[in-house]
């Protein structure tokens, strides 16, 4: 059984926002709403890191556990999806969030406090697949076209990883082993090439 | 009065080992999703309901993921 997850590769990730800008458009998600955004650690300091964070659809969701009614639900992918319909937006799922995914509608001038909207790993939720009232409330049902979420498939570099964990974690294992370390993974070497590579290209000296 | 003082004295003890006893602790229990069902990505039209075929296409979607196989 497949368990998808997201992994996010701080060595490639250059903020360029690609993903969150993939999810917004993709999902057409509200203003002030953010189901992705990228952080960045040591901003300005080389050696900075970058890494996009959206639910992590967790195998033990803490959203889960404290919701008071029960509107998580985990579909047999490990999808962590909610019913917006039950949700009640009472805000317990935010704080029991470790990384700040649930989202709440901020427009209005003292702030609302509608339903919780949530990166759905482009799954949808609890509508008819395909329907219109499934993409108004939860956004594009990607994963039941047999296509991976939007921010991953969109990203230049493919630091974000999306499918499920064993796939992923492969296709990271082989990235580490290969690339080695130091200014192989970043830097001049990686931008343009070793100088033998570039010997080898036409036009190359 | 005898009687009563004893039945007294007997009802009055019940009463308060009744508060010695232990009650079992309560336990946060997983709630149990109340929502609407949801469709899986496979019912529909592309899949017809074969899953083998949609995680089939999920895992060569998740290949292009991976740009070692694209290049070096």
């Amino acid at each position: 059984m497949a368990r998808m997850k997201f992994l996010c590769d701080a060595e490639r990730c250059i903020a360029c926002n690609g993903c969150v800008t993939a999810c917004k458009n993709e999902n057409e998600v509200p203003w002030g709403v953010n189901r992705r955004r990228v952080v960045t650690i040591d901003q300005g300091i080389i050696g900075e890191k970058s890494i996009s964070v959206a639910c992590m659809h967790c195998s033990d969701a803490p959203c889960m556990a404290v919701c008071p009614v029960d509107c998580f639900y985990k579909t047999e992918e490990g999808i962590v999806l909610h019913d917006k319909d039950l949700c009640i937006g009472c805000g317990y799922c935010f704080y029991a969030c470790p990384f700040g995914a649930p989202q709440f509608p901020q427009d209005g001038a003292f702030g609302l406090r509608g339903k919780m909207d949530k990166c759905t790993y482009c799954a949808g939720g609890p509508e008819q697949n395909f329907s219109e009232t499934e993409f108004k409330k939860y956004g594009r049902n990607r994963i039941a076209e047999g296509k991976l979420p939007a921010c991953a498939e969109m990203c230049s570099t493919k630091a974000l990883l999306a499918g499920d964990a064993d796939v992923i974690s492969d296709i990271y294992r082989t990235r580490v082993t290969k690339r080695g370390k130091g200014s192989e993974i970043w830097g001049w070497g990686t931008a343009y090439g070793k100088p033998e590579k570039a010997a080898a290209q036409p036009g190359g000296k | 009065m005898r009687k009563i003082m004893l039945a007294l004295l007997v009802s009055v003890l019940a009463i308060g080992l009744s508060g010695c006893g232990e009650r079992p602790p309560v336990y946060y229990k997983q709630g149990k999703y109340q929502g609407k069902p949801d469709t899986q990505p496979w019912d529909n039209e592309q899949f017809k309901g074969d899953r083998v075929a949609w995680e089939n296409a999920v895992k060569a979607r998740a290949q292009n993921e991976n740009d070692y196989n694209r290049a070096n």
